[in-house]
């Protein structure tokens, strides 16, 4: 299987002087299986460069996830230049969203509004499909088999497990640890604890054994207490993640759109240092705009 | 007829999409999001005292789409799965539809309706508690919605309603068998059978279902739920457009210790401990005069 990360800005695309190594596109990872099929796995701004290398591989079909429906992990979408070239094929996957009670359809729907976007959807000369999915539920993208599992955060985000030739990936899309809503001496906190925990052992479950684990570390620990209910992990809680589901290799992503480089380069070191590295445990990595890996 | 053709079911299930909610819960819903940081304990408690908000909710959580390995009765517990940001959304969209009129043509009071249900729930989540071997939250949600029938026939054929409550005030006869005269079906049934529609667990079916049935007897939970609406009926508790409380049968009563009858087990209850009961529920069944 190989990776190659074409966005890691988590909300707002940045690009700057201070972003230029790590970069400034929002969400979106390239992967192939061994077979080279591709698996798109979320649409932000990263998505744009990545479709222009497709042109010289036409026809293509890319098996895209939507881990969930926020700007910055989809408002690439409407630039995928296949869409624009007949005999390419889009199979859009994603939640259904529970309170307007559409499918993943919507995603694309919102965007090609004639007001916002110039090209509508039945101008596009791709075929496009959508397939929208339950929590839980495995489908196949050409030799890969994929599963969502439902996590945190304020609106409905599936991570997503790519298996495929014994090799693993989990990526979280965006993700915040569990926490209780009550305090200890309310009547509902028991309840509530154990809720959790169960929710939460379903979630590490779905990561298990994975040899490559993509985490959103928006937030240092400092900077989590004002931003809790936000919907984001931090560097120390996919770290501590990655070690309880005994990952190979965790990458750190959806960076901070205003810290500039040095400053994550920083912020990593120090959440390293709270968690050290010894023979068996899990590799932590920053995710970079452009890295590519093989596993 | 008892059950409820097909057809009538989906109408009905649908009808219920529209159905508004209660003006407390409305407008604590409304008013809590306006904030970004509204209490999440708050709009869970909120949404666990309306009758139609709980019901959209476990609709929503309980739906095919989602094919839960277990399903989930407790709003608690659709804040874990879904995230508190949805449950709120999807709590302001039901907000959104209205506000469940006071009156209706069935002259069917849904404020002494909602008092009624919430101390239903109440009283079985205490007794369940007490006596052990079923959620009590669980038995909670089961009493609030055990009358949830009621409602939809209020809202939807107020007519008939209507005759039923005279029928069944006038004389000696229950209010589901007065529905049963001139509907031809029963809240319990309706009740039920929406909860079937949408797929609720099993348990919560079970207990709107027999609350007004010998087979209450069946479960802890159906038993508790069938003692709690006779206990807030005989104590006046709301007004559930039945007056008539009746006695516990052997196979419900046996739960709670040989044959107990229904006024010793008021009476077993501490001192002020149904009072306080009341006074809770009344907090939520009554919008301010302000």
């Amino acid at each position: 299987m190989k990776i190659k990360f074409w966005g890691v800005r988590g909300s707002i695309p940045s690009p700057r002087a201070g972003t230029v190594r790590y970069g400034g596109n929002t969400t979106c990872i390239e992967v192939r299986t061994d077979n080279n099929e591709l698996i798109i796995l979320d649409g932000g701004t990263g998505i744009f460069p990545l479709s222009q290398t497709l042109l010289k591989e036409l026809p293509v079909t890319a098996n895209i996830f939507i881990t969930h429906s926020h700007w910055d992990h989809i408002h690439g979408l409407p630039f995928f230049i296949p869409n624009f070239i007949p005999g390419n094929k889009m199979i859009l996957h994603g939640a259904l969203d529970p309170v307007s009670g559409r499918g993943v359809e919507q995603v694309m729907g919102v965007q090609l509004q004639y007001s916002f976007f110039p090209v509508r959807e039945a101008e596009m000369k791709a075929s496009i499909e959508y397939i929208s999915l339950a929590p839980g539920e495995k489908v196949q993208a050409g030799s890969a088999t994929v599963t969502a599992t439902m996590l945190n955060h304020p609106v409905v985000n599936f991570g997503y497990r790519i298996e495929c030739n014994g090799k693993s990936l989990f990526f979280t899309g965006d993700h915040e640890p569990y926490a209780n809503i009550y305090s200890p001496e309310d009547e509902s906190y028991e309840e509530y604890s154990m809720l959790v925990e169960m929710q939460q052992r379903a979630v590490l479950d779905a990561m298990r054994g994975v040899d490559v684990l993509i985490a959103d570390s928006s937030y240092t620990i400092e900077e989590y207490p004002s931003k809790k209910g936000w919907g984001h992990g931090t560097f120390d809680s996919c770290m501590s993640m990655a070690d309880a589901v005994g990952a190979k290799i965790l990458y750190c992503t959806h960076h901070e759109p205003t810290r500039d480089d040095d400053e994550l380069e920083h912020v990593f070191a120090k959440a390293l240092e709270r968690h050290p590295r010894r023979e068996g445990l899990a590799d932590f990595r920053l995710a970079r705009e452009g890295l590519e890996i093989e596993f | 007829m008892s059950g409820l053709s097909a057809e009538l079911n989906k109408k009905l299930g649908e009808a219920v999409e529209r159905m508004p909610a209660f003006p407390k819960s409305v407008q604590k819903v409304l008013e809590l999001t306006r904030n970004l940081d509204c209490s999440p304990k708050v709009l869970v408690q909120v949404i666990e005292n309306d009758p139609v908000m709980t019901m959209k909710i476990l609709r929503v959580l309980n739906s095919a789409y989602y094919s839960l390995p277990s399903k989930i009765t407790s709003i608690n517990h659709s804040v874990v799965f879904l995230g508190l940001n949805t449950v709120k959304n999807i709590a302001l969209s039901i907000a959104a539809i209205g506000i469940l009129p006071k009156k209706n043509s069935a002259d069917f009071d849904v404020n002494a309706y909602l008092l009624h249900s919430l101390t239903t729930a109440a009283i079985a989540k205490h007794l369940s508690g007490r006596v052990g071997g079923s959620d009590p939250m669980d038995s909670y949600v089961a009493g609030l919605l055990h009358d949830f029938g009621k409602v939809v026939f209020a809202q939807f054929m107020p007519e008939q309603f209507k005759t039923a409550l005279e029928k069944s005030q006038k004389g000696e006869i229950s209010l589901f068998s007065a529905e049963m005269e001139t509907i031809g079906t029963d809240h319990t049934v309706v009740g039920s059978m929406l909860a079937e529609r949408w797929q609720f667990p099993k348990p919560l079916i079970d207990a709107i279902r027999s609350h007004h049935s010998e087979k209450a007897g069946d479960t802890v939970m159906s038993a508790c739920v069938y003692a709690a609406n006779q206990i807030s009926k005989k104590m006046k508790f709301g007004f559930s457009g039945d007056l008539r409380a009746e006695n516990l049968p052997p196979a419900v009563a046996k739960h709670f210790g040989g044959n107990t009858s229904l006024d010793m087990l008021i009476a077993s209850f501490e001192d002020g401990e149904l009072s306080k009961i009341l006074e809770q529920a009344n907090q939520f069944a009554q919008i301010d005069a302000s």
